[in-house]
């Protein structure tokens, strides 16, 4: 039986009715087209189905759609600005910490939710905030040098008041 | 030493901001209008008869398309290598595994489809599940599959030199065993396939696949179509590391159901599916006695190899036949037996994973070197050093290193980790090891014997000036391949590389063997290079008529034309005024200075037409006349050198790792930071077979741990920083010296690791995963070698069974 549902993606509302089983992940992609926020387990392991829920990160295979009604979702495709990439997704390119992509979205959206709440992180910390997400091709080390970078990018520049 | 413009910096990917935003298109992102869902029917049996299959209640259902099951496809046994073509799309006499494929389904929608399954009725007579390969290839046990008497996949006996006498010379001698356990690939992204009819019949199969090309033959052969009606496409793939070679009955199925309904038709597999295919690394137990003499130099192996193969062939001889030749190098090793035999059981069948075949019998190896050094009183980095290759020696097997940057790896690992200060001098429960490793760039050979390019490649100028599109078949699967075949076109043309647009994996676009064996950079580098050439050949040689010079007058530098040497002079004015009179009331005409690649680009359109320059390559002959000796050879070789540091928890067994200093020689880097990506990325997957990975079975047959939470592969916190140390030989038959990084580079990882444990804990540990449970009881004196060489005497059981008839298989 489908039910009505008002999602709010990327700050635009759409209005949809499914079942109420389905994931988020499932109405994202098949529904909407959201295809850049990846499945690669479905079962909360992996994180590439990783999104932003009122700007926490959150595995999208484990929440239902309707459980999101009234939320605001961040996808990996409301990140970017028109005309630039965020300095994530920069310092992902400019560090290499790209291969074959897949948990790619997942993670940067991830470090978005990380660096909000610890601007300044330790590369242990790091190391931590990203465990959740699985990579099999980086060995994680240069994701682990772009969030580095991407923080000091996203640091308020200083000392350069009058 | 040779200056580039574009080869060797660390231009970033060009796939890079469509992956960081969500743009980049994946298998399942795809969809076509009136696209079916598509579900298998995997046995839940690991072995069983099939008594009836009826699918009457699934047909029957509303919103089902299709259901296919073995009495309604072509029943064409298809595989990996021809002479081992073993399996059929859908089981038909008997399930071989929990997992086998019996039907497929294609419905309106997902919900549809998996309910149809349930309502396929099978009946089957279970039948006694051999788990085990000692069991399997017991003599007693029943036989698996028809075509497998004993349950014998595969069998390989080599010698090389003369190991009697070597091993009457040996001073010392170590024997030992080492056990490891079926492991999985665990890629991100699942396998999936969309394939559609067109009205004239031309099937198009988009996958998730690392070869177009061997799906695209697997498919025409089953399906009975012509090759040319079956276009193969590869779009963005989510990591392969191997299992992703393999034509499967995935991508058949869904050819199969694209045909029986007219609608395109899609299936991704489960994670749990994932597993059940598996086509993963295989479980291998490796017996070796290695001899040396007094000095330390090696002179013998002495190597026997068990390998669990599943169900199915797959890659799984060419696994049996590297798991003894990758054994050739990087030591000079004047005698070597190798005694290697492959079961089938009741289990997903295993395949190609990184370092294939060979990384369990390294790992053995290069224990026993350093028990060899211990024995001797030697330092293990000095008997590496004493034992080494150096470019220009040939391997007991026929292998020529003809580029080996060995001891630039050893000497930059042992500066770089602090080696001399550490070595012998950490406290009990801190350990430093070392490993060394080598693997192909390429198989030699196809899988099917073919006289066939590897590798093609053009480049098309395009006719308004400017650019040039770069077409492959290669398999762009996350290791960077695109971006640096378009270097080596920029390289070429003397362009920048924005210039060059990139298409590849599409079998539209010619023929090439794929992303498996470490083969692109090598292989479709050199197809890439020679079709650049000839692109810019063309164009100096209209643009020289124009000018009124020779062809050899002219080069192209950062993307201008320029004169090949000092004393030519060129006008360029009226050639220059042609083109800008052509782009009346453009802005952004080049007015001054040398003429540009745009300019140069368009004027040999309007002189010559299209430009098209096009490039082939396969190796030339290699190897040697003994069977079996087309694995393992490959154009070149890459090596590497390993040091790690780790600290072991004494009460629970718990391994830290503390740090990886890792050097390969990949020849020229072609993309610096792709490089290190492949390097990084080795060394975590070979961690995680080291210490954590393992797919467990129980005793039935079915997987216990078919998922990522309890199949554990390392996270960002279990992977230490990796320092990486490119090291940059010259390799002569490579594309601007080239050569491999993406499987080598796992060599010497778990080797490493164990050995390191060793100086930590004083165990040489001889079961892979080294769990912290099994750390713990080895501390505890439960098991105080952990060597399971105590169990047999040999880890060939005696079978009294014919092997299946000889020939002569193809790299894989």
């Amino acid at each position: 039986m489908r039910k009505p549902l008002r999602l709010t993606v990327n700050g635009q509302l759409h209005q949809l009715a499914v079942n109420p089983y389905r994931t988020l992940v499932e109405v994202l992609r098949e529904d909407l087209g959201l295809t850049g926020t990846k499945q690669g387990c479905g079962e909360g392991d992996c994180g590439a189905c990783t999104v932003l829920l009122d700007g926490v990160a959150v595995n999208s295979c484990l929440v239902l759609a309707v459980q999101a009604e009234g939320r605001q979702i961040t996808t990996i495709e409301g990140l970017a600005r028109p005309d630039a990439l965020h300095p994530i997704q920069q310092a992902f390119v400019d560090h290499g910490a790209i291969q074959c992509g897949f948990c790619t979205p997942g993670v940067i959206l991830r470090v978005k939710s990380f660096l909000d709440e610890n601007p300044a992180p330790s590369e242990a910390e790091v190391r931590q905030g990203i465990a959740g997400n699985l990579c099999r091709c980086t060995g994680y080390q240069k994701i682990v040098e772009a969030v580095l970078a991407a923080a000091t990018a996203l640091q308020p520049a200083q000392g350069d008041g009058p | 030493m040779k200056t580039y413009s574009v080869l060797g910096t660390r231009a970033p990917r060009l796939d890079a901001p469509d992956k960081a935003t969500g743009r980049a298109l994946y298998t399942d992102d795809l969809r076509l209008p009136g696209t079916l869902h598509e579900a298998l029917l995997h046995s839940p049996h690991a072995h069983a008869r099939i008594k009836r299959i009826d699918a009457g209640r699934a047909r029957a259902m509303p919103g089902v398309k299709a259901v296919l099951t073995a009495a309604d496809v072509p029943g064409i046994r298809f595989g990996v290598s021809p002479a081992r073509y073993d399996e059929t799309v859908f089981a038909r006499d008997k399930v071989l595994y929990l997992g086998d494929e019996l039907a497929a389904v294609a419905a309106v929608d997902r919900e549809i489809a998996l309910e149809a399954l349930e309502r396929i009725d099978v009946e089957y007579e279970p039948l006694p599940i051999i788990l085990d390969a000692r069991q399997a290839l017991s003599g007693t046990a029943p036989q698996i599959h028809e075509l497998y008497p004993g349950n014998l996949s595969a069998t390989v006996e080599q010698e090389f030199g003369d190991l009697a006498s070597a091993r009457s010379q040996a001073y010392r001698t170590r024997t030992g065993r080492l056990e490891s356990e079926m492991q999985d690939a665990a890629f991100l992204e699942p396998q999936a396939a969309l394939a559609a009819f067109d009205s004239q019949g031309y099937l198009t199969l988009t996958s998730s696949t690392q070869s177009v090309h061997y799906v695209q033959r697997t498919v025409a052969m089953v399906l009975g179509l012509p090759a040319h009606k079956v276009r193969v496409i590869k779009p963005y793939v989510g990591g392969g590391f191997g299992p992703k070679a393999a034509c499967s009955t995935l991508e058949l199925a869904t050819c199969l159901l694209a045909r029986a309904t007219g609608r395109p038709v899609k299936i991704t597999f489960s994670r749990e599916e994932v597993f059940l295919h598996s086509r993963a690394r295989h479980k291998f137990v490796h017996d070796m006695t290695l001899g040396a003499d007094r000095d330390g130099r090696l002179l013998f192996l002495d190597h026997e190899a068990m390998l669990d193969g599943g169900a199915y062939a797959s890659f799984g001889i060419a696994t049996v036949y590297y798991a003894g030749s990758l054994l050739g190098g990087p030591y000079r090793l004047p005698a070597m037996r190798y005694k290697g035999i492959r079961a089938v059981t009741n289990k997903p069948a295993c395949g190609a994973q990184r370092g294939h075949g060979g990384v369990i019998a390294r790992a053995l190896f290069e224990r026993l070197l350093d028990e060899l050094a211990e024995e001797l009183g030697r330092d293990p980095l000095e008997i590496r050093l004493l034992n080494m290759m150096e470019t220009g020696d040939v391997t007991c097997n026929d292998l020529n290193m003809s580029s080996l940057g060995m001891r630039q790896c050893l000497e930059a690992v042992r500066d770089g980790s602090g080696w001399a200060s550490k070595r012998g001098k950490l406290p009990r429960g801190k350990g430093i090891g070392m490993a060394c490793g080598f693997f192909v760039s390429g198989a030699g050979y196809p899988i099917y014997r073919s006289d066939t390019f590897h590798s093609t490649a053009t480049i098309k100028v395009q006719e308004d000036g400017g650019g040039v599109l770069l077409h492959t078949a290669s398999a762009e699967i996350g290791q960077g391949s695109d971006t640096a075949m378009a270097m080596i076109a920029a390289e070429t043309l003397g362009i920048p590389l924005d210039c060059v647009r990139v298409k590849s994996g599409d079998t539209d676009l010619g023929v090439d063997l794929g992303a498996y064996s470490s083969r692109q950079t090598l292989m479709t580098g050199h197809a890439v290079r020679e079709a650049a050439a000839g692109a810019r050949d063309q164009i100096l040689g209209a643009i020289a008529a124009l000018l009124g010079v020779a062809p050899a007058d002219l080069v192209i530098r950062e993307g201008r034309i320029a004169a090949a040497r000092e004393g030519i002079s060129l006008d360029i004015s009226a050639i220059r005024d042609r083109y800008t009179k052509e782009h009346r009331g453009w802005t952004d005409n080049p007015s001054s200075g040398p003429l540009t690649f745009r300019e140069a680009s368009r004027l040999a359109f309007l002189e010559r037409g299209t430009i098209v320059g096009i490039g082939n390559y396969r190796p030339p002959p290699l190897g040697g006349k003994f069977k079996g000796a087309a694995v393992g050879t490959s154009p070149a070789y890459g090596c590497s050198a390993q040091v790690v540091e780790l600290t072991v928890d004494l009460e629970t067994g718990q391994v830290a790792i503390e740090s990886v200093t890792d050097a390969h020689d990949c020849g020229k880097a072609i993309n610096l930071t792709s490089v290190e990506g492949q390097m990084q990325g080795s060394v975590a997957m070979g961690l995680g077979e080291a210490l954590l990975e393992q797919v467990k079975f129980d005793r039935m047959g079915k997987i216990q741990n078919p998922n990522l939470s309890d199949y554990k592969i390392p996270t960002a916190v279990d992977v230490p920083p990796i320092r990486t140390i490119v090291i940059e030989s010259d390799e002569p038959n490579g594309p601007y010296g080239a050569k491999e990084v993406g499987e080598g580079a796992i060599m010497p990882t778990i080797p490493a690791i164990l050995n390191a444990l060793h100086d930590a804990t004083g165990i040489r540990f001889g079961k892979l995963p080294v769990t912290a449970e099994r750390i713990a009881a080895a501390l505890r004196g439960v098991a105080l070698r952990d060597d399971p060489s105590a169990e047999s005497s040999s880890c060939i059981p005696k079978t009294g069974v014919t092997p299946p008839a000889p020939y002569p298989p193809k790299a894989g």
